[in-house]
């Protein structure tokens, strides 16, 4: 969807503000509800009643004024509400006091000894070709100019852009399709160029090219 | 927030929907236990192992993964190497895609709209916001993580580190160096700073 979230080539949000990492003096998290917003997301995403593409999708149905005046954690924060109340694991009433006030569903919690194995484990994407991929590095193609009202990963500035395949990065996971909870429907997966130029016209920078990973349906030939 | 966050916390807790133990875990291992040491190891290793260099452009996910770094948000991973001729920079614009076993998690300032908005556009203003200056004729290759796949930066080796181990070059490189937003600097000009 056109949300909040499809930053790129905006302007007016000022400077970037570089900070140390933690061995110079930096830190991971600014607060201490960060901590738990970050922790909270990770746990309750291993109850495994959702995907990353439905993760994302709900921190993107923000509105996009409540999206761009968010921190990230607080993104977050709401991404998971929203995440809890559309399963169905709380209410809206006990959102707002905190406390408990309709029997829980029944899940099994993330322990802490399954912590590091799991993310050390991970979750593989990649998935077995069903179809020989339709273009090779090499290929000029062109971004379809598609705007769908569900998730995607197609970003604004890259639609209706002809580019070059610069990398096959293998069969994944569909976005979109995931998002939506009609199954993974892998397709190829490109790394596609485009110039600074035919992305921002004569504003763009001569000597930039910028890629995006772009799956074959986002794809037509050029 | 801290009230909406704490609420929230008590009912998952009170509906068992969440450990505390596991929630202090997920903290302390991204606290003390996965962070840009591990990618700064893998930068090292590709600068004086020409083997792993060049398994590493050819299969980042493999080699990487063989030196034990593993698993969420770094499943996929393609390293890119920066040359006099080419610099490269990573960013996610649509969320905060991030290779998390090599640097951990995201600094605030990759996760925020100043830098998601501009680096596809303006990637020579974002560097001169971290004091880098690139020369006019170097291009910019500018990697939007848009998939599950993610890149890591190989920057350029400094200058006066001949004969140096893969241990103590590894400590010259630095989270930004391998986002892009950094070069890594010569080792007097790193002591001096």
């Amino acid at each position: 969807m056109n949300g909040g979230q499809d930053l790129g080539g905006m302007m007016g949000f000022g400077p970037v503000r570089p900070e140390p990492e933690l061995k110079d003096g930096g830190q991971l998290f600014h607060e201490p509800w960060e901590e738990s917003a970050f922790a909270l997301t990770l746990a309750a995403g291993g109850l495994g009643l959702w995907n990353i593409d439905q993760s994302r999708q709900a921190r993107e149905s923000l509105h996009p004024a409540d999206y761009l005046r968010s921190s990230y954690y607080e993104i977050w924060t709401k991404g998971l509400e929203r995440l809890l109340l559309d399963r169905g694991l709380v209410t809206a009433a006990e959102l707002a006091s905190g406390r408990a006030q309709v029997p829980p569903v029944a899940v099994k919690p993330l322990q802490a000894a399954q912590v590091w194995p799991a993310l050390t484990r991970g979750t593989p994407y990649d998935r077995p070709a069903q179809a020989p991929a339709r273009f090779k590095v090499g290929d000029t193609v062109r971004s379809r100019n598609e705007h769908p009202v569900g998730h995607t990963r197609m970003p604004r500035y890259a639609r209706d852009k002809v580019g070059v395949i610069e990398r096959c990065h293998g069969v994944f996971v569909f976005p979109d399709s995931n998002a939506a909870g009609s199954g993974e429907a892998p397709q190829w997966l490109y790394a596609v160029r485009f110039t600074g130029r035919d992305l921002w016209g004569s504003h763009g920078d001569p000597s930039l090219a910028v890629s995006v990973d772009a799956w074959e349906s986002y794809l037509v030939p050029a | 927030m801290a009230l909406r966050v704490r609420a929230l916390e008590s009912l998952l807790l009170e509906k068992g929907y969440v450990e505390e133990a596991a929630l202090d875990e997920l903290v302390q291992t991204y606290e003390t236990r996965i962070g840009p040491r591990n990618g700064a190891l893998v930068v090292a290793r590709s600068w004086t192992d020409p083997a792993f260099r060049d398994w590493l452009l050819r299969d980042a996910s493999a080699a990487i993964h063989s030196m034990g770094f593993t698993g969420r948000q770094g499943e996929h991973m393609v390293a890119v190497e920066n040359t006099p001729q080419e610099h490269n920079m990573v960013v996610c614009t649509l969320c905060s895609c991030y290779p998390w076993p090599v640097l951990g998690l995201p600094p605030t300032w990759y996760k925020s709209p100043p830098y998601r908005s501009r680096a596809v556009i303006d990637p020579r203003g974002v560097l001169a916001d971290f004091g880098v200056e690139l020369p006019p004729g170097t291009r910019i290759r500018v990697w939007d993580s848009t998939a599950e796949v993610r890149y890591l930066v190989i920057p350029m080796r400094p200058a006066g580190t001949d004969g140096w181990s893969a241990e103590d070059l590894a400590a010259l490189v630095s989270r930004d160096s391998m986002i892009g937003t950094a070069v890594v600097a010569a080792p007097a000009v790193a002591a001096a700073s």
